[in-house]
C-alpha cells in the first residue's frame, strides 16, 4: 500500500480492486443463488439475450457442419462461449468499442455486424470482412494477444480526447495471457488508467495446451494485480452474471468514482466444449470426462431454465424463437454464398490507391485469365 | 512412428510424405544425440497441428518434447538460452505468420550472438516453420516471407521441396552450428510419397539441387512451387520443345551461387518463381547476383513469377496469387521468345 495514498492524495492511483472469488447469478438448474442479484434487465431484454445466445448456439452448428461439407474452411468453433460473448457485447453501449479475436462470431454480431458477413471470410471471401458505417467493431484478430495493446491505445486516445463517455472491451483467450502483448496492454492500461475492460475467455485450453501448463498463477484474474489495474472473475457460463460484472467494469470505465480506476481485467471462466478449430481433434489430448463436468453448467440451458422458472418463456414462445433463429441463419448462410468476387480484389484496399507496380501486377493477371481461361488457374498446384 | 515400424520390418528405405520425412528426421537426431530437444505449441501431446512431432512425446518423453506457453518470443529467447548450456533446441513456430513476435530475439540475438562475443557464444538452433499459401487456410496462415530471414546475417534459411531432401537437410541443420531457419513448405506436407532412407544422412546446406536439366532456360526456385515449375518445364518441353533447367535452391541463404551461375552460363536466361511479394523478395537477390556474376552470358532479361505485392488473399483467391504452372509456363515462354 503506498503511504501517499493513505495519505489521501487523490492524484495517485486508488487501491487495486481483486476479486478472486466467482460471481454467479444462477446456479445450474437456472436458479438465482442466494446473496446474487440479477441485473436489472427487462423480461423483453431477457428475452433478446436468450434468442441472442441460442442464434449464436445454431449458428456454430451450422458452420461446424457446413465445414465438413465443406462449404466452409476452416472454423473456431464457440460451443459453451456464446453465453459470455453475448452477454458482454449486450453489456456495451453503442458507441463502444469491441475488439474480437477469431472466435468471437457471437460477440461480433451482438455488437451489430451481420451473420452473413461472418459466413463470407470462412468462404475465403475478404468482402465479408468489410464493416458497416456506424458499427465499432475492429476486424478480428489472428495474432494471439495483438488486440490487447491496441485496444488500451484506442482507449487510451478516446481519453486524451475526452470522450470518456466511450469505453473499449477487448476479448481474449488464456493462451494470450502468455505473450508479451498481453503483459505490455496491460500494463499501459494501468499506467494510463484508460477506459478499457479486457476480457480473458478462459476456455481452459489453447489448443492442446491446459491453463495449467499456460501459467503458473492461481488464477488469471490475478494477473491484473502486477498492473495496478481491478480484477474479476466471474462464471463465463452464467450469461447473467457476464452481464452483470461487464456492465459494472464498462461503467467504472467509463465514470469511475472517486479513487476508483477506470480498467478491469474480467476472467470469465468458461470450458470449450469444441475442438480448437475444425482442423483440431481434442480427442489426442483431453478426456471426454472432463468436457461432461463442465456440461451440466451450459450457457443456454441455464438462461432458458431461469427464463422458464421466471414464467418468461413458455414452449409456445420457444418455438417461435428458435424458427426465427433458423430462419435468420439460413438466410445469412444464403446471402453469403451467393458472394462473388473478382482477382482485382488481391490489390484492391492494400493501399488507399492501387500503386502503378501492384496495378501492373493484376494487369498481368488478367492477361494470363483472357489468354488461358480461369480454369487454367484452379489446376492443383501439388 | 514410422521409424519404429520400418525398424521392426528390416527396410532401409520408406515411403514418406515430407511431412512424415521431418517426424522420421527429428526422430532420428533424438534418437542418436541425447542433447537435441523439440519445444513449442501443441508439439508434445498433440503431436503438432500438422503431426510433424506426432508420437516423439511418447518416445521421448515431456522433457524433451516439450509443450510451452503460447509465447513465440518466449520459445525463441528460452531455445537461445538452452543451446547456451550445450543443448540443440529445435523449437517449432506454429505457422510462419505467427512468427513476428519472436523476430527480435531471432534477428537481434539468435543471428548476433557468435557476432556479438567474437565467437565465444553460438546459437546451435533449429527454428521449424511451415509456411506458404494453397491450403485454404483463414488470415495469417499462408505467409511466405523467407526474404525477412534471408537478409539476416547471421541465420541460415532452408526450405526442402521432397522426402528424401526434408529428412537430410533437417539432419545437416540440426547438425550445423549456427541458427537455421527451416521452412517446411505446408503445400506439399502429404502431396505425395518418395523413398526416404531410415538410416541417418545429411543433404549439405550449401548445394542447390538440379532436379531437371535443361538448355534453354534456367528457373530457380524452392519449397512448394518446384512441383509447378516442374510440370510447367514439362509441359513446355512437349508442347514447344523448350527445355528449361529447374534449380530448387534447398538453401536459401547462404545460396549456392556457383550452381546458379553455372546454369545461367549455360542457359544465357532465367526464370525466378517464388509464391512471396515480387518486390523484395529473394527472387531480386538471385537475379541481381546473376547479373553480377555473369551478365556476358545474358540473352533475355530475367524474369520474376511471384505472389503480389500485396497480402495473401483468401482462399477464394489463393489460386490466382500462387504462381501456377500456367504462369510459370507464360512466363518461360517470354523469357525465351525474347
Amino acid at each position: 500500500m503506498n503511504m501517499k495514498n493513505e495519505a489521501g492524495n487523490a492524484d495517485l492511483p486508488a487501491p487495486v480492486r481483486q476479486d478472486s472469488e466467482l460471481v454467479q447469478v444462477l446456479d445450474a438448474e437456472g436458479n438465482v443463488l442466494p446473496q446474487a442479484s440479477v441485473p436489472d434487465l427487462s423480461d423483453r431484454q431477457l428475452l433478446e439475450l436468450y434468442e441472442t445466445i441460442k442464434l449464436a448456439r445454431h449458428f456454430d452448428q451450422r458452420a461446424i457442419s457446413f465445414q465438413r461439407q465443406g462449404r466452409l474452411a476452416t472454423y473456431a468453433p464457440m460451443t459453451g462461449q456464446e453465453g459470455s460473448q453475448v452477454a458482454t457485447s449486450f453489456a456495451l453501449a453503442e458507441q463502444d468499442w469491441l475488439f474480437p479475436t477469431y472466435r468471437e462470431h457471437a460477440a461480433k454480431y451482438a455488437h451489430g455486424m451481420e451473420l452473413a458477413s461472418l459466413f463470407e471470410p470462412l468462404r475465403g471471401y475478404r468482402e465479408g470482412y468489410a464493416i458497416p458505417e456506424g458499427v465499432n467493431v475492429m476486424p478480428e484478430y489472428i495474432p494471439i494477444a495483438t488486440q490487447v495493446p491496441q485496444a488500451m491505445g484506442m482507449a487510451w486516445g478516446h481519453k486524451l480526447q475526452g470522450k470518456t463517455d466511450t469505453a473499449v472491451l477487448c476479448h481474449l483467450g488464456d493462451g494470450a495471457t502468455s505473450e508479451g502483448d498481453f503483459h505490455e496492454g496491460l500494463n499501459f492500461a494501468g499506467v494510463f488508467d484508460v477506459p478499457a475492460v479486457f476480457v480473458c475467455n478462459n476456455n481452459q485450453w489453447a489448443i492442446s495446451v491446459p491453463r495449467e501448463r499456460q501459467t503458473a498463477s492461481e488464477t488469471i484474474a490475478t494477473k491484473a494485480q502486477a498492473y495496478g489495474i481491478d480484477s474479476v472473475r466471474v462464471d463465463g457460463l452464467d450469461p447473467l452474471a457476464v452481464y452483470k460484472v461487464t456492465s459494472e467494469a464498462l461503467e467504472k470505465a467509463r465514470n469511475p468514482a472517486p479513487g476508483a480506476l477506470r480498467p478491469t481485467l474480467i476472467e470469465s471462466v468458461q470450458y470449450r466444449f469444441g475442438a480448437h478449430t475444425t482442423a483440431d481433434d481434442p480427442s489426442v489430448y483431453r478426456d471426454e470426462s472432463e468436457e461432461e463436468a463442465w456440461r451440466d453448467r451450459d450457457p443456454v440451458d441455464r438462461i432458458e431454465k431461469y427464463l422458464y422458472n421466471e414464467g418468461i418463456l413458455n414452449p409456445d414462445l420457444e418455438s417461435e424463437i428458435q424458427d426465427r433463429i433458423e430462419q435468420e441463419v439460413s438466410e445469412a448462410i444464403e446471402t453469403a454464398e451467393q458472394t462473388e468476387t473478382s482477382p482485382d480484389n488481391i490489390v484492391e484496399h492494400v493501399y488507399e490507391d492501387v500503386p502503378a507496380r501492384l496495378e501492373e501486377q493484376r494487369d498481368e493477371l488478367n492477361r494470363l485469365r483472357e489468354k488461358y481461361d480461369d480454369g487454367a488457374f484452379s489446376e492443383v498446384l501439388e | 512412428m514410422s521409424s519404429t515400424a520400418s525398424t521392426q520390418t528390416g527396410q532401409n528405405a520408406q515411403r514418406l510424405t515430407l511431412v512424415e520425412a521431418i517426424q522420421d528426421g527429428l526422430y532420428t537426431e533424438m534418437s542418436q544425440d541425447d542433447s537435441v530437444v523439440v519445444l513449442g505449441e501443441d508439439v508434445g501431446k498433440n503431436g503438432g497441428v500438422f503431426r510433424a512431432t506426432d508420437q516423439l512425446y511418447e518416445e521421448f518423453g515431456e522433457d524433451r518434447v516439450i509443450d510451452t506457453p503460447l509465447a513465440e518470443a518466449g520459445i525463441i529467447g528460452a531455445s537461445i538460452g538452452l543451446a547456451q548450456t550445450g543443448m540443440k533446441p529445435v523449437p517449432e513456430m506454429q505457422f510462419m505468420g505467427f512468427m513476428y513476435p519472436a523476430f527480435d530475439q531471432i534477428v537481434s540475438h539468435a543471428a548476433r550472438l557468435r557476432s556479438r562475443s567474437q565467437g565465444q557464444y553460438s546459437v546451435p538452433m533449429v527454428i521449424r516453420a511451415p509456411y506458404g499459401g494453397g491450403i485454404r487456410a483463414p488470415e495469417h496462415h499462408s505467409e511466405s516471407k523467407e526474404a525477412f530471414f534471408v537478409h539476416e546475417p547471421g541465420l541460415k534459411v532452408v526450405s526442402p521441396s521432397t522426402p528424401y531432401d526434408a529428412k537430410g537437410l533437417l539432419a545437416a541443420s540440426i547438425h550445423d552450428p549456427d541458427p537455421v531457419i527451416f521452412l517446411e513448405p505446408k503445400l506439399i506436407y502429404r502431396a505425395f510419397r518418395e523413398d526416404v532412407p531410415t538410416k541417418p544422412y545429411e543433404v549439405s546446406l550449401s548445394e542447390a539441387a538440379v532436379p531437371r536439366d535443361g538448355s534453354d532456360i534456367s528457373v530457380y526456385t524452392w519449397g512448394a512451387m518446384t512441383r509447378p515449375a516442374l510440370i510447367a518445364a514439362e509441359n513446355l518441353s512437349q508442347s514447344h520443345g523448350i527445355e528449361a533447367e529447374v534449380i530448387d535452391l534447398r538453401t536459401l541463404s547462404p545460396l549456392d551461387i556457383e550452381t546458379i551461375t553455372d546454369s545461367f552460363k549455360k542457359t544465357g536466361r532465367a526464370a525466378i518463381v517464388h509464391e512471396a511479394p515480387k518486390t523484395g523478395g529473394l527472387g531480386a537477390e538471385i537475379a541481381t547476383t546473376i547479373q553480377e556474376e555473369a551478365l556476358v552470358h545474358q540473352e533475355a532479361p530475367i524474369k520474376r513469377i511471384a505472389g503480389f505485392d500485396a497480402p495473401m488473399p483468401l482462399h477464394s483467391l489463393e489460386d490466382y496469387y500462387l504462381p501456377q504452372a500456367v504462369r510459370i509456363q507464360d512466363g518461360i515462354r517470354e523469357t525465351v521468345d525474347f
